[in-house]
C-alpha cells in the first residue's frame, strides 16, 4: 500500500487530492510504526527545513524510514522540502539534518545581487530526457515551483538528475536508484504532474 | 526559464462569485465551482479566490468550499478573506489551498506577517494590499473600505516583504472592475522595490494591456473582469505574452 507521510506542516491535502483522483489507495501515517506494509512511500513537505527535520528527529520517523528504504528498498519520493530532507544537511532556519539519501546541501537559491527574485515561484521547464519517471511527458515541459532553497549536489555519481533554469542550473529532480525527489509540485502541475505521480506510483 | 504567471481572480461573498467596481458596486456571477471548472479546462497558471466579505463579517473563507474546489483543480490555489489565525491557514492547507493571502489582519498586526512565515515558510503567504491612486501619482493603502490613515503604501510593502511575505499581491482599487487599463508605471515602482514575486492587479483593459504589465518586473497579473466580462481568455493573453517576447507557458 502507498504510504503518505503526514507531519503536519505542509499542504497535504493537495496531494492527497491527487492521489485519489489517480485512483489509488493510500494511507495518510502521522507514526514511524504505520510504515509498516508499504510499498511505495510519499514524503511531502511544505514548511522549512529545519521545522520538518527537527519533527522527523523527533518523531522516530528517521530509524522507521531507513529500515524501510534503505533495508527494505521501497521506493520513495520526496517533494519539494520533502526532497531536501533526502540530503545531508539542510541550511534554513540554522542547520539541521537530513536523512542522508543524496550526498548534497540544501542551500538558499543564489540571488546573484538581488537580481532574481526570490522565492522562485511559478511555472519553469524541466529537462527530462531520458528519465523514466517523465515517461510520457514531453522534454522540458513546465513544472509548478514554489521556494526559497535548493539542493546542491557534491557527488553526481550514481545519481539520476533533471534540472530548471532559474539563475543557473537548479536540482528539479533527483534520483538514486529506488530514492526519487522532487523539488516542483507534481500534485499542482496538471496534466503532466498528475502523469509523474502516476508513473511513480506504476513503474517503479 | 520561469514564465510570467496569467492567475485569474475570483472574489466570493461567502457563497457566490462576484465581480466588483472600485470594491463598490457588485455583480453576481454564480458559483464557484462552476466559474473554477472553466478555468481548469483552460490551464491557467494558478487560481486565486478572496472572499471579499470574510473580514467584514469576522469569519474566514468557508474552507468547505475551497475542499470541492481543491478536489478537482490541480493547479496552485491561493485563498484569502478573513484569515486571522495560525488555525485559519493550518484548516485551509489541510482543505487544499497551497498558498494563503492576508490582508486585514497584517496591517492590524503585521507581526502576524512573521509569525504564520515561520510557521509555514514564506512560500505558503502571500501578503494582499490594497491600492488607492489619488491622481499626481500618490498612493494609499486602502482597507475596510477606506484609505488607512498614517501608512505610507511604499513604506507598507517595503515592511511586508521585511517580515518574510513570500510573495506580494497588488491590487489598484481606483481602478478596480474598470476595464481602464492598468497603471503600468505603478507596477513598474512596486516590482523595482521589492524583491519578492509581485502579482498585480487592478484595471486590466484586455490582453495587451496585460502583457505590458507584465513587461515590468512583476512575476504575475492578476486578471479578473475581462475575464468576466469581455471574450478574452487566458489564451489570448497568452499569446499577447507572447508576441512581447514575454516567456509564458
Amino acid at each position: 500500500m502507498l504510504k503518505i507521510i503526514d507531519l503536519q506542516v505542509g499542504n497535504i491535502g493537495s496531494v492527497i487530492n491527487a492521489i485519489k483522483h489517480l485512483g489509488v489507495d493510500y494511507e495518510l501515517i502521522k507514526k514511524p510504526e504505520q510504515l509498516a506494509g508499504s510499498t511505495k512511500i510519499i514524503l511531502p513537505g511544505v514548511g522549512s527545513f529545519k521545522a520538518v527535520s527537527d519533527k522527523f528527529y523527533a518523531s522516530g520517523f528517521v530509524e522507521a524510514l531507513n529500515e524501510h528504504v534503505l533495508t527494505l528498498g521501497v521506493p520513495v519520493l520526496g517533494i519539494c522540502v520533502g526532497m531536501q530532507l533526502l540530503a545531508n544537511e539542510g541550511v534554513e532556519g540554522g542547520v539541521s539534518k537530513g536523512l542522508g539519501y543524496i550526498d548534497a546541501t540544501v542551500k538558499r537559491i543564489n540571488d546573484f545581487g538581488g537580481s532574481l527574485t526570490i522565492p522562485h515561484v511559478g511555472w519553469n521547464n524541466v529537462s527530462s530526457k531520458g528519465l523514466s519517471l517523465f515517461n510520457g511527458i514531453e522534454n522540458n515541459s513546465c513544472f509548478y515551483f514554489v521556494h526559497s532553497y535548493s539542493m546542491e549536489i557534491h557527488n553526481q555519481q550514481g545519481l539520476n538528475i533533471a534540472f530548471t533554469d532559474y539563475g543557473k542550473d537548479v536540482v528539479a529532480y533527483v534520483r538514486k536508484g529506488h530514492i526519487h525527489g522532487t523539488q516542483f509540485h507534481p500534485e499542482k502541475s496538471q496534466s503532466v504532474g498528475l502523469q509523474f505521480l502516476r508513473n511513480f506510483i506504476e513503474a517503479c | 526559464m520561469l514564465k510570467k504567471r496569467i492567475i485569474p481572480i475570483i472574489l466570493l461573498d461567502g457563497f457566490s462569485v462576484l465581480k466588483t467596481i472600485n470594491f463598490k458596486q457588485r455583480r453576481n456571477l454564480g458559483s464557484p465551482i462552476t466559474v473554477v471548472r472553466t478555468y481548469n479546462t483552460r490551464n491557467v497558471d494558478e487560481l486565486i479566490l478572496l472572499d471579499i466579505d470574510a473580514s467584514k463579517q469576522n469569519r474566514p473563507i468557508d474552507k468547505f468550499t475551497i475542499q470541492d474546489i481543491a478536489q478537482e483543480c490541480f493547479m496552485p490555489l491561493t485563498v484569502g478573506g478573513g484569515i486571522r489565525t495560525i488555525d485559519d491557514i493550518r484548516d485551509l492547507l489541510s482543505k487544499g489551498a497551497d498558498k494563503i493571502t492576508i490582508n486585514t489582519h497584517a496591517i492590524e498586526k503585521p507581526s502576524f506577517i512573521s509569525e504564520a512565515t515561520n510557521t509555514f515558510g514564506s512560500q505558503c503567504i502571500v501578503v494582499s494590499v490594497d491600492v488607492m491612486e489619488d491622481g499626481d501619482e500618490k498612493y494609499s493603502v486602502f482597507s475596510k473600505g477606506k484609505v488607512v490613515d498614517g501608512l505610507s503604501f511604499f513604506d507598507w510593502i517595503v515592511k511586508v516583504e521585511k517580515m518574510g511575505a513570500g510573495e506580494l499581491l497588488i491590487n489598484n482599487v481606483s481602478r478596480d472592475g474598470s476595464m481602464s487599463g492598468a497603471n503600468i508605471g505603478l507596477a513598474k515602482k512596486i516590482s523595482a522595490l521589492v524583491s519578492i514575486p509581485v502579482i498585480y492587479a487592478g484595471g486590466i483593459s484586455g490582453p495587451k494591456n496585460a502583457a505590458l504589465v507584465a513587461m515590468t518586473n512583476v512575476s504575475a497579473v492578476g486578471i479578473s473582469s475581462i475575464f468576466h466580462f469581455t471574450d478574452a481568455t487566458p489564451k489570448d493573453c497568452r499569446l499577447a505574452f507572447k508576441k512581447l517576447g514575454i516567456p509564458v507557458r
